[in-house]
């Protein structure tokens, strides 16, 4: 157990310092991002009513967006220089892999979540600094992650994988999206909580499904 | 050390390794020849076990594959010709990357480094290092936890005159060190002048073999063009 966590925490070392180094996913990320919040921002502005309802699906979309563009850009890395087939030449479980790369990438989707958040804020003037929105976040980034992660291996033969994980990966997180939206949505707007416990579970379960999903299947999609 | 008998690799409706045998003794050196699309690639793959058979025997380190890949691949290291490194960390960062997957204590790293002539390159991004210093550093990944078996697919790809004679330097003394190694190659002088033995793989199958000893390059050349000509030309 202890070598199998030294492993996952490798992977997690060098994805983290290879984009310290070089911060182009996470510029990328950011980026669109912002420019994103800022788009809908200026496209709703005129409707008060429409901006206060849509705003979550906002800062979803936003969130999900930029995440594929990491994902995509996370596994390309790992097929440039044939990188992939280094990993799993190492003698450990290959679901070290998964987990060392979606908790790299899940620790990129939340850092450009945290600078997101308050300009989000300031901009749509919804109170996003409580901990139950912000627990939906989390949850949410988690079971987007958790998917995006396998898919984004699945397609990394691919020539055309740029185009195919957003085609593959959002009907696939539509219902960790709808409960995030429902969820965030129902915190902005200062609901019940009982009203949203039952988004909240459906975040977790599907995190809890996915996940073990993903570590089950990764040795098969991995194969050639 | 490798044994492979009647193994049947597939690709859709294309056959790549038709009902191959191979066997490869401890501590021999073997350069697997053949042309294009011959099947060293694959072959190379699924001793590594990167890759499935579709039917057949394949034994290395006396662990079968698929089912023993774990133990086969703690006892393999695999230099490809890509380098299997990231660019964007330094040479030593991407060894001890590598050392804390194979669980290797961190003092190797400084061996390693040292017997393939980057030490004092260590601190320098490999994405500005050339081929050949690449190409030596992924020899370094790849005896990074002193494997018994090293397989090596096509190692001299790319390198100019130069650093393919540093990289046989390199190859002649992990040899020396009685690992068994497995190289595939266009190059038939350099097999001929490595190996200790030469099998050539034509059409998924291994058409014949011969030791190295005595046998200069031209009688190789004339040997492989020969066996070639036997099997119906390019695979």
């Amino acid at each position: 157990m202890k070598s199998y966590l030294n492993a996952v925490r490798a992977v997690i070392w060098k994805d983290l310092t290879a984009e310290w180094r070089t911060r182009e996913n996470l510029s990328a990320m950011l980026v669109f991002a912002l420019l994103v919040i800022l788009i809908f921002n200026f496209a709703l502005e005129l409707d008060i009513q429409a901006q206060e309802s849509l705003s979550a699906g906002v800062l979803w979309a936003t969130f999900i967006f930029a995440g594929t563009i990491g994902l995509n850009r996370s596994m390309a890395v790992e097929k440039d220089r044939g990188c992939l087939d280094g990993m799993l030449l190492a003698p450990v479980d290959r679901s070290v892999i998964y987990f060392g790369k979606a908790i790299g990438n899940l620790i990129f989707m939340l850092l450009v979540e945290i600078i997101v958040l308050p300009v989000y804020s300031f901009l749509y003037q919804v109170p996003v600094f409580q901990p139950g929105f912000l627990l939906v976040v989390l949850l949410g980034s988690i079971g987007y992650v958790a998917v995006g992660t396998l898919l984004a291996t699945m397609v990394i033969q691919v020539r055309t994988r740029d185009i195919l994980l957003p085609i593959l990966l959002f009907p696939l997180t539509l219902p960790v999206i709808i409960a995030a939206v429902k969820a965030s949505q129902g915190f902005l707007q200062m609901v019940p909580l009982d009203d949203i416990a039952a988004w909240l579970n459906l975040l977790i379960v599907y995190d809890l499904i996915f996940t073990s999903v993903a570590f089950m299947v990764f040795d098969y999609v991995v194969e050639e | 050390m490798i044994q492979v008998k009647r193994l049947v690799k597939r690709f859709g409706p294309l056959t790549v390794l038709k009902e191959l045998d191979f066997e490869v003794r401890s501590g021999e050196f073997v350069a697997l020849l053949g042309p294009n699309g011959a099947g060293k690639t694959t072959l190379l793959r699924i001793l590594s076990s990167l890759s499935k058979p579709n039917s057949g025997l394949v034994q290395v380190a006396s662990y079968r594959l698929p089912e023993g890949a774990v133990s086969v691949r703690a006892q393999l290291g695999v230099v490809s010709h890509q380098p299997l490194l990231y660019g964007d960390l330094t040479a030593e960062e991407n060894l001890s990357f590598f050392a804390r997957l194979y669980g290797v204590e961190k003092p190797r790293i400084g061996d390693v480094l040292d017997l393939v002539g980057l030490s004092r390159r260590k601190s320098d991004l490999v994405r500005i290092f050339s081929r050949g210093m690449q190409q030596r550093l992924a020899i370094g990944r790849a005896i990074l936890h002193n494997p018994r078996i090293l397989l090596l697919d096509e190692p001299h790809t790319g390198l100019d005159q130069e650093a393919g004679e540093i990289l046989d330097k390199l190859l002649r003394e992990i040899a020396l060190e009685g690992r068994t190694v497995v190289m595939t190659s266009h190059d038939l002088i350099r097999a001929a002048e490595l190996a200790s033995r030469v099998d050539i793989l034509s059409k998924g199958k291994i058409k014949a073999s011969t030791e190295t000893s005595g046998l200069g390059s031209a009688e190789l050349v004339s040997f492989y063009r020969e066996v070639l000509q036997e099997a119906g030309g390019a695979a």
